[in-house]
């Protein structure tokens, strides 16, 4: 399994914003080694932000998403304490959860 | 007797690892909604094509979808875009960089609250209009901004 993700989420007014960095390679697939063999593409395809357990946003990326990912969402309706869970599958079947509490 | 006891412990474990599973977060089933990944629109060669598969349209310009990107990004592999749609509705967005060898980017949909607001970093192969795709009641409403790039962010 992948690292952990660092997960922030913090009120901001009355909206929160979660800001989490995905510990990925995100291969594209297209690059090369330096013995010319392509490196097979690995990265993230699926990730999910749940608020207390319900789903917020879902998103899918390709592989022109940077390494080691930084998504930032914003969620109203939020409070402090709130469990922030954000979850990812890769395309190789490879998946990291993690939570962080609503600052 | 053996053989029931057997049965009965195998069947134990069973659920005990399925009970784990779920504590661990593996299997949370609230968050089965995650959408599958699209991969004719992910694999498209071109943005029409991408658009067409994810279910989107280019839809027209509006100035209540503001996408922040830098004029000139020195390193391709990380462009930051923040992509904020202000129009009533919003329900998901896609971000499309023209000139990469598969132009859609990522693609997010909100529910429950969520503002339709995201900021991703992307890979940007050579300088290229970044375009982002909002849908907001049906409707498809679009911005973008051509980011000049001195090194490619693909490739070796």
């Amino acid at each position: 399994m992948a690292d952990p993700m660092k997960i922030r989420a913090a009120m901001k007014g009355d909206v929160c914003e979660i800001r989490v960095l995905m510990s990925h390679a995100m291969e594209t697939g297209m690059r090369k080694d330096s013995d010319g063999k392509t490196i097979p593409a690995h990265f993230i395809q699926t990730l999910t932000v749940a608020l207390n357990g319900k789903a917020v946003v879902s998103g899918q990326a390709a592989p022109s998403v940077s390494r080691n990912p930084v998504f930032g969402f914003k969620v109203k309706g939020a409070k402090s304490g709130d469990k922030v869970t954000v979850s990812w599958v890769d395309n190789k079947g490879d998946k990291r959860s993690d939570e962080a509490t609503v600052a | 007797m053996d053989m029931i006891r057997r049965t009965v412990l195998k069947g134990a474990s069973a659920t005990g690892v399925l009970a784990g599973l779920l504590a661990a977060g593996v299997l949370k089933p609230t968050l089965a909604y995650a959408s599958d990944w699209n991969k004719a629109a992910f694999e498209a060669k071109d943005p029409d094509t991408a658009l067409k598969a994810i279910g989107a349209e280019g839809g027209s310009a509006n100035k209540d979808l503001v996408m922040k990107a830098p004029d000139i990004a020195e390193n391709g592999a990380v462009v930051p875009v923040d992509v904020t749609s202000n129009i009533p509705n919003t329900t998901s967005l896609s971000i499309l960089v023209l000139k990469n060898a598969s132009p859609l980017a990522s693609h997010f949909e909100f529910a429950n609250g969520a503002n339709a607001d995201v900021a991703v970093r992307l890979k940007v192969g050579e300088t290229s209009i970044i375009r982002a795709i909002a849908k907001a009641d049906g409707k498809f409403y679009n911005a973008q901004k051509e980011v000049k790039v001195t090194v490619g962010g693909c490739g070796g």
